[in-house]
């Protein structure tokens, strides 16, 4: 299906017992326009890092809240948003991670958007009203 | 369904923990509980068989970091051992090989701590 475009959708409870059932659902969609099992590692820990921050940051562990995700491909790209209407995330507050520093302070968050950034080749954050979208692009 | 156990062993003095299937956010709480109730029992020098680790997000690294400072001022260690390519990755991503012992077999990290 070259040059074509594919989108699928799910919307799923924030809780982490969907975390597998997540990274499924990308890793189908890669698996089937051909990407490699690099990519595919990639995608799949990617949609889990920003997924467990929603969970965690956006709606504090609230497992009655939706996150809504999309994943979609052209010959060029392949893009996951995953949509929130909990606390929004300001990137520009980020730093990246020191790890001795967070050992020492016991401090075991804030890997998860250095992560992404390392593993997708586009991220970005956009708020509109009370939703928050993240959307990572992957070339391919 | 949680797909992902820990057995535990013991070899002499050290607690050698087989970890097997998808370390998250979901899971990270069993491995969390395991080493806190190691270090209660003054267990303090660890192998963790990462042999049958298919999958490890960063919460899954945050257990390693939460508790390696305790176990090495109390004279132990965590150590790592028979990672995949695809786990060692997400490790080596986050800097984790200067700041930890990650061997590639049991035998090594068995020799380390007798030393």
């Amino acid at each position: 299906m070259a040059g074509s475009k594919q989108i699928q959708t799910l919307s799923v409870e924030a809780s982490t017992k969907h975390l597998a059932e997540v990274r499924d659902f990308v890793a189908a969609h890669a698996e089937n326009i051909g990407l490699s099992q690099k990519d595919i590692s990639e995608i799949r820990l990617a949609v889990d890092e920003a997924y467990t921050n929603i969970i965690k940051h956006a709606y504090k562990n609230s497992p009655k809240e939706k996150v809504n995700i999309e994943i979609g491909s052209d010959s060029d790209q392949l893009w996951i948003s995953l949509v929130d209407k909990g606390k929004s995330f300001d990137p520009s507050t980020y730093s990246e991670p020191d790890l001795m520093k967070r050992i020492k302070e016991k401090k075991r968050g804030g890997m998860g958007v250095y992560l992404i950034r390392k593993l997708m080749d586009q991220v970005q954050y956009n708020r509109r009203g009370q939703t928050n979208e993240i959307r990572m692009v992957k070339n391919i | 369904m949680k797909n992902f156990s820990i057995a535990t062993r013991q070899k002499d003095h050290v607690t050698i923990l087989d970890i097997s299937g998808e370390l998250d956010a979901h899971t990270a709480s069993q491995l969390e509980n395991v080493l806190k109730s190691l270090i209660d029992e003054e267990s303090y020098s660890i192998i963790v068989n990462c042999s049958g680790l298919d999958y490890i997000a960063s919460a899954g690294l945050g257990v390693f970091m939460a508790y390696i400072e305790d176990v090495r001022s109390l004279g132990g260690d965590i150590k790592l051992t028979n990672m995949n390519d695809r786990v060692y990755n997400v490790f080596d991503l986050l800097g984790f090989p200067t700041l930890y012992d990650i061997l590639e077999d049991e035998r090594e990290a068995l020799t380390s701590f007798e030393n």
